[in-house]
């Protein structure tokens, strides 16, 4: 039994699972609700809430799990990437409790829990697979042979795509956070009013590109607001559903060409930006043709939360990788560094 | 002292990224570039010029750290590169730790970085971008200690 603690951004999460796949209990402090109070994208998300959060958070996990902290086997918890301020405190408090405990501690890399989401789920994909990571700070494509075992393929050169929808909503005046809010008013909207750029590169480019969609977006809402925009032909939700539809292209249009590229036949879809409907639907179309499985986590396991650091956790210590107690958090961290030789 | 400036166009990404290569190739431990201007007017570009300029890899890809809100690169000195952008106030800037950084061993790049020009020191080069069009911007440096003066003196003839 595994407690999985990530204070890599905004949230502090903690959960306790089993053999990393039974997820006894997984929380979040989330704070959307303190963000949508204030209108605006702006979160406190400083190290000192952290400091304030983690033992509610744990205390909570536990008590969800109906376990007290003596029935852990060990503790996993996110070195990096991430803010030093803010890894530092769940770092610090998994330090303490391991050494009150007795018990191993696992150093994840976030982003590796973010690929090994999937297998907290019943449906989980054979490997080798392709895995499309895209969330507000990610949009990354890897080739995951096994565990440990990771590949970067492509990734953003410039804005994440959760990061396009969350500034495109800001300048649409739709409120935060800005992928629900696009995809909700994308649903009374035509995806094919306008045509914004679809930011493909070089034809086997892996890379992704959004600041030129963003600023497009900005340059077509301001014509927009000036009524140069054909108004009242065009409308809101048309904007917000040709902007998605563009995102929603280039990801679907280039984990496809990874997967070709590989011959695997599964595609793994996890972070934030994974939850949304159209993009899942785009997938799974374009992949059912291609005889191609697809594999999502429940939205809970696709932002950021402890249950997928336990799961990523669970597979180091079943390697014996335990970490000491001089162990540190690194602001940078490349998955590539965790590969395991045969 | 008297704040001196320098302004030019840029009518691509490139020109844009050029301008933060022969800015980041003056800068040294120590520096701190504060840059301003709406989304989508090439903040994250100037800031992947800079880190040329600082000798990061071309390899490293430089990605917006709105959501992060700072990344950090290794070159000949380290790059710190910042973005207030989701910040509500001064108090989250200072919890999150990013203070530090301005007085951290490195460069600094801040984003969004005239919502409080007070944290800032007084040796700060600010960077103001302006959306003229599609593709061209005009971008304004300026500063008024001596260290930055050297600096657009350098930027002004080199563009002469």
């Amino acid at each position: 039994m595994i407690l999985g603690i990530d204070t890599s951004c905004d949230d502090t999460s903690a959960a306790v699972v089993v053999d990393g796949k039974s997820v006894l209990s997984n929380v979040v402090h989330s704070q959307v609700e303190i963000h949508h109070a204030y209108g605006g994208v702006v979160p406190e998300l400083a190290s000192r809430e952290h400091i304030k959060n983690i033992m509610v958070v744990v205390e909570e996990s536990f008590l969800r799990a109906g376990i007290g902290m003596n029935d852990l086997d060990g503790i996993a918890v996110t070195v990096g990437p991430g803010l030093v301020g803010a890894l530092l405190v769940g770092l610090y408090y998994v330090k303490g409790l391991a050494y009150v405990c007795d018990i191993p501690v696992a150093a994840v890399n976030h982003l590796e829990g973010h690929i090994l989401s999937i297998f907290l789920e019943e449906r989980t994909p054979p490997f080798p697979f392709v895995a499309l990571t895209v969330s507000g700070g990610h949009t990354s494509i890897y080739h995951v042979e096994d565990y440990g075992r990771y590949t970067l393929m492509g990734q953003t050169l410039d804005d994440a795509a959760g990061e396009a929808f969350d500034k495109v909503a800001k300048i649409s005046g739709l409120g935060y956070p800005g992928g629900i809010a696009i995809e909700k008013m994308a649903l009374d909207g035509k995806n094919d009013k306008i045509k914004f750029p679809r930011a493909y590169l070089t034809k086997e480019s892996l890379d992704f590109s959004f600041s030129g969609l963003k600023t497009a977006v900005a340059l077509y809402m301001k014509k927009w607001h000036d009524g140069q925009a054909k108004e009242g032909e065009i409308t809101l939700a048309d904007i917000a559903a040709s902007f998605q539809e563009s995102v929603v292209d280039v990801l679907v249009h280039k984990v496809m060409i990874a997967r070709r590229k590989m011959g695997v036949k599964a595609v793994v879809m996890a972070g934030g930006v994974a939850c949304n409907k159209r993009l899942r639907e785009r997938l799974s179309e374009v992949a059912g043709g291609e005889g191609v499985e697809v594999y999502y986590p429940r939205p809970e396991y696709c932002t950021d939360n402890g249950a997928m650091i336990a799961a990523a956790g669970y597979h180091c210590l079943l390697r014996g990788e335990t970490a000491d107690m001089s162990l540190d958090v690194r602001s940078k961290f490349p998955i590539q560094e965790l590969w395991i030789d045969d | 002292m008297k704040e001196e400036s320098f302004t030019c166009r840029t009518s691509s990404g490139e020109e844009t990224i050029n301008l933060g290569l022969r800015l980041g190739s003056l800068l040294n431990e120590g520096d701190i570039v504060a840059l301003a201007g709406d989304l989508g007017s090439g903040k994250t570009w100037f800031t992947k010029g800079v880190a040329l300029g600082l000798e990061i890899s071309s390899d490293t890809v430089i990605t917006s750290p709105s959501f992060s809100l700072m990344n950090e690169y290794q070159g000949r000195c380290a790059l710190f590169h910042i973005d207030v952008y989701r910040l509500k106030n001064v108090s989250d800037f200072l919890d999150a730790g990013l203070d530090e950084y301005l007085y951290g061993n490195g460069v600094t790049v801040m984003e969004w970085a005239d919502r409080w020009p007070e944290v800032l020191p007084e040796g700060s080069i600010k960077v103001q971008f302006v959306i003229l069009d599609e593709r061209s911007r005009e971008i304004t440096l300026s500063g008024c200690h001596p260290k930055v003066l050297g600096m657009l003196k350098q930027i002004r003839e080199e563009a002469e």
